[in-house]
């Protein structure tokens, strides 16, 4: 096994993500083929090799420090969910009221 | 109007001599969808009002005669933002999301004139490869209902095979322009990374995505292309050199060109060997035609599929972090605290694939694994375009099978994901290299059509849509249509 039940609850927490508690077992078992499928690559020997992390070889790219205009304000409300007071409304936050925030 | 029997210039000369309407070519889309798509189901939204208004409009002004693709219909993968329109990514998230502001290859596609019919079907976040991860329904392929039509974009090329649109735009990040193009017969582009901007198109793996279109000829696709290419300084990827005219040299033939046939991509114990006998017979038609067939190697082949998909997925958990319940997107409700609101909206939003590919990815990211898995796979992804480097010293043109089987079966893959996976096994080293790659329609195999690869050198799409136009030319698979089998 690459990976184990325990795992699997740790990195969907750091994942922000929830897998019901029932469904854990077969979740970790389809990873766990997934994760061996990709450690394929511990046969290849990379020593010494850079890593490519870009599409296309590109440097820095700079434009003139210029304001120019953006999106409207009122446009980008438009898919918000709730708002109030000009401000994006969310539910409850903490669950103590926020006294200790 | 039947868009299968014209090309985009046949459409543009019958517009400019006013034998047919902007207005009748969209009426004529809108025709074909309600004949077709409730079997077809390729269109999540459609935009009716919105495109029959636009081609009133074009029709006041008159078509330009300078500009091909004025007054024509086009379909729009349902990833890419349309101002106005709502564009789901296929997923619970984005249900009823509606972009306040243009993608740039939708931005130059309104320039040039072409009109928006709507938005296509696809796999959820454009991660799967039968367009099954839908959340919202089942395309089929117009070949045979019982078939899927590949994936991500599966409507998109649902829609252009089955004869509602003559054009459409997918989106590629590890094959999902190509083999939807290949289960359906036709001609789909995935450009060099860095061509085409990617601003407005849902970001997946950002150093992959490209954006690309679906066509019936290769002559029609090279025209979409020129107009969505080019710089854009909202894209800081897109690249900064000169888009040339990708019609300019797609008459010349193949004679004298080297055709590099890699041995990796040909797997002799296929169980469906119609594809590889296809894409060989139609070497031979290349070999007639003047041009050299010479054996080549690409020696981390089988790197690719790990490779792409620590990288992919590791991007795409970072690009998914933004889906946070707060500012757009589904919100979950009866929460009690920050947390709960990220992780219900989430876990209720998310399908289960997007789970899958954020799970692996967060896994490969985090500390202990990133040295063994996106390190490595790093490092493989530069032996892989160091391959393609390789070849391209010494031939002109990569030839393969796009798939390693025609379509399969609605429901044959989708309940193992590793089999599902090994679908892309042919078309991911092109997106981890960056280099273009077009597949077109080489023949069929159990009466399904199959797709052959054609891999060119970083931003030599001309010699892609050279090589390509050449064997269209001298076959009639492209003339084929759709057989709708299983329908009533």
């Amino acid at each position: 096994m690459a990976i184990n039940e325990e795992t699997v609850r740790q990195v969907a927490k750091l994942a922000k993500l929830e897998i019901e508690e029932e469904s854990v077992h077969a979740f970790t078992k389809e990873m766990d083929s997934i994760i061996e499928m990709v450690e394929q690559l511990e046969g290849l020997d990379t020593e010494g090799i850079e890593g490519t992390y870009h599409g296309l070889q590109q440097h820095n790219v700079w434009r003139e420090d210029k304001a120019e205009k953006g999106t409207d304000r009122e446009e980008l409300f438009k898919n918000v969910k709730t708002r109030k007071d000009g401000f994006i409304e969310v539910p409850e936050m903490f669950e103590n009221g926020g006294s200790e925030a | 109007m039947d868009f299968m029997d014209y090309t985009l210039e046949e459409l543009h000369e019958q517009l400019v001599k006013k034998e047919v309407t902007a207005v009748e070519l969209v009426e004529a889309a809108y025709a074909r969808i309600d004949a077709t798509d409730e079997q077809v189901g390729a269109f999540l939204a459609l935009n009716k009002e919105e495109a029959l208004k636009a081609a009133r409009e074009t029709d006041e002004k008159g078509i330009d005669p300078h500009n091909v693709l004025s007054g024509i219909p086009v379909g729009i993968k349902d990833n890419i933002l349309t101002k106005g329109v709502t564009t789901t990514a296929s997923s619970k998230m984005l249900e009823d999301f509606v972009p306040v502001y243009d993608a740039t290859a939708t931005e130059k596609l309104r320039e040039a004139g072409m009109i928006f019919v709507g938005k296509l079907n696809m796999d959820e976040f454009a991660m799967g490869g039968s367009t099954e991860n839908s959340a919202f329904k089942l395309t089929r392929n117009p070949w045979d209902l019982s078939k899927v039509p590949g994936g991500s974009s599966g409507g998109s090329a649902a829609a252009v095979a089955a004869g509602q649109v003559p054009v459409s735009l997918g989106s590629d990040t590890g094959g999902s322009v190509r083999e939807p193009a290949a289960f359906t017969g036709l001609v789909g582009m995935k450009p060099t990374y860095g061509r085409v901007s990617r601003y407005g198109l849902i970001a997946f793996g950002s150093s992959l995505d490209q954006i690309g279109p679906f066509t019936r000829t290769v002559k029609d696709n090279a025209l979409v292309l020129n107009a969505i290419s080019g710089h854009d300084p909202k894209d800081s990827t897109s690249f900064e050199g000169e888009t040339p005219d990708f019609t300019e040299q797609i008459d010349q033939g193949v004679k004298g060109l080297r055709i590099g046939v890699p041995k990796e991509y040909f797997n002799e114990d296929a169980k469906e060997t119609g594809v590889i006998e296809s894409v060989r017979a139609a070497l031979k038609v290349y070999e007639e035609m003047g041009a050299e067939i010479v054996d080549v190697s690409l020696p981390h082949s089988r790197y690719g599929i790990p490779a792409y998909y620590i990288i992919a997925s590791s991007e795409a958990s970072s690009n998914l972090q933004r889906f946070d319940g707060i500012r757009y997107g589904y919100r979950a409700e009866d929460t009690h605290s920050l947390e709960d609101i990220y992780v219900k909206s989430r876990s209720e939003g998310f399908g289960l694939e997007v789970k899958r590919r954020i799970m692996l990815g967060t896994f490969s990211l985090s500390s202990g694994f990133y040295d063994a898995h996106f390190k490595k796979a790093a490092q493989a992804r530069t032996l892989i375009r160091k391959d393609f480097d390789t070849v391209f010293a010494d031939v002109d043109v990569l030839v393969s099978p796009t798939t390693t089987s025609t379509a399969f079966d609605i429901g044959g893959k989708i309940d193992d994901p590793l089999a599902m996976y090994m679908s892309d096994i042919l078309t991911v080293p092109v997106n981890l290299a960056g280099v273009p790659s077009l597949s077109i329609p080489c023949g069929f195999s159990n009466d399904m059509p199959v797709g052959m690869q054609l891999i060119g050198n970083h931003f030599d799409e001309q010699m892609l849509y050279r090589v390509a136009y050449a064997f269209e030319q001298a076959t009639d698979h492209h003339k084929q249509k759709p057989a709708f089998k299983g329908g009533e």
